[in-house]
């Protein structure tokens, strides 16, 4: 059995994975072959964690476990159960832990490195930046979420003239604490500090969205969280992560695009929102 | 290393740009939700700091989270996208 453990063979399912996730995705951009092609995707994902699982030196398999056990008892009753109507604000949620899950990572990265001590310069960059995207696409998502299950208002929130100066700010505090890490500092502080900014920041872009630019801005989040999985991928040298991310990146940038197009908004006046101007949501 | 995965994130760019060239307006949302579910193999980035040995209650707690986060980001991702996709169907084939 130690040919399965081999890493090339462990490269090779996850060509085989990304293949498979390629394939499935020109499926699902056709009518016919739509449903084919996300079981096929389906089929990539189920390969891609069956080769990390034969990783050489895997361990800690009860919490592994555990952590897959308590994701499929909140991820299966939940797409099951959720109204048609309600199927955006459910994408949009399991767009958030996506990237919630990305910036945990990244966090628990810099906390067993003692703060990227050692380490090269490529992996802290990459890292703090799948921290940043993934927090700011957990929250944003988040409030998408909440606008449209209409636990939080769907009008644009504002702080009025307050907004701009407001994310600007969040911005600086963010590249302060990722300048600041990647010179060398291993204070915990500037971490937290940074997934916090990065958080607020998430916030402050979207509740000045109107409800019905959100799936627009749910796209947007998704490429997002695509690249964070990118960039995860690179800090930690894992093919699978750098392909599939980043072909969500690109591909949800375009979806994006052409989402906005077929409403008739361009991004930009989306992501302006509430402090653009007149504030009219579509 | 880093110079080939750098080509691989290029190359898959590329890729990503090219598979969504003409899109049916009605097959936006379920696109949307079938690329949502690929970006949840941020689960193995999950697995791998785990399973390669992460100490410290606190980090183990915040990894099983990711864990969790993870798969509920596959596995709901994936039943929403066939679930969306079955209604789209449904409604297609009377006019067929």
């Amino acid at each position: 059995m130690s040919w399965l453990q081999d890493p090339a063979t462990i490269q090779c399912l996850y060509i085989v994975a990304f293949a498979l996730f390629i394939y499935g995705l020109m499926g699902l951009t056709g009518p016919r072959t739509a449903v084919r092609g996300n079981l096929i995707a389906a089929v990539g994902m189920a390969i891609a964690v069956l080769a990390t699982a034969l990783t050489p030196g895997m361990g800690n398999w009860w919490l592994i476990l555990l952590g897959i056990a308590l994701g499929t008892a909140v991820g299966v009753p939940a797409a099951r159960k959720v109204k048609m109507t309600a199927m955006p604000q459910m994408v949009a949620l399991f767009n958030g832990v996506g990237g919630g899950a990305v910036a945990l990572v990244a966090w628990v990265e810099f906390r067993q490195s003692n703060g990227f001590t050692g380490e090269p310069l490529y992996v802290s960059i990459a890292t703090l930046f799948a921290a940043v995207v993934g927090s700011v696409s957990f929250w944003g998502s988040n409030v998408a979420f909440g606008k449209l299950q209409e636990i939080l208002p769907g009008r644009p929130i504002t702080v009025g003239r307050m907004q701009q100066p407001l994310n600007l700010l969040l911005v600086l505090i963010t590249l302060f604490c990722g300048v600041a890490v990647v010179a060398g500092g291993t204070s915990e502080l500037l971490m937290i500090g940074l997934l916090v900014a990065s958080a607020l920041l998430g916030v402050a872009v979207v509740l000045p969205i109107g409800g019905a630019d959100m799936p627009v801005v749910i796209s947007l989040l998704n490429a997002f969280t695509g690249l964070s999985a990118a960039a995860t991928g690179i800090a930690l040298n894992n093919t699978a992560l750098i392909v599939a991310g980043m072909i969500v990146g690109a591909s949800g940038s375009i979806l994006t695009n052409l989402m906005a197009k077929a409403m008739n908004r361009s991004i930009p006046a989306i992501v302006a929102g509430g402090f653009g101007g007149d504030g009219t949501t579509a | 290393m880093l110079v080939q995965n750098l080509a691989i994130l290029v190359l898959a760019g590329f890729v990503g740009f090219a598979v969504i060239s003409k899109v049916p307006n009605t097959l936006h949302t379920p696109l949307m939700s079938g690329t949502n579910a690929i970006h949840g193999i941020v689960l193995l980035g999950a697995l791998i700091v785990l399973g390669l040995g992460a100490t410290g209650a606190l980090d183990q707690i915040l990894l099983v989270i990711a864990i969790a986060f993870g798969t509920i980001n596959v596995v709901g991702g994936f039943l929403v996208t066939d679930r969306m996709l079955g209604m789209f169907k449904a409604k297609k084939e009377p006019e067929e």
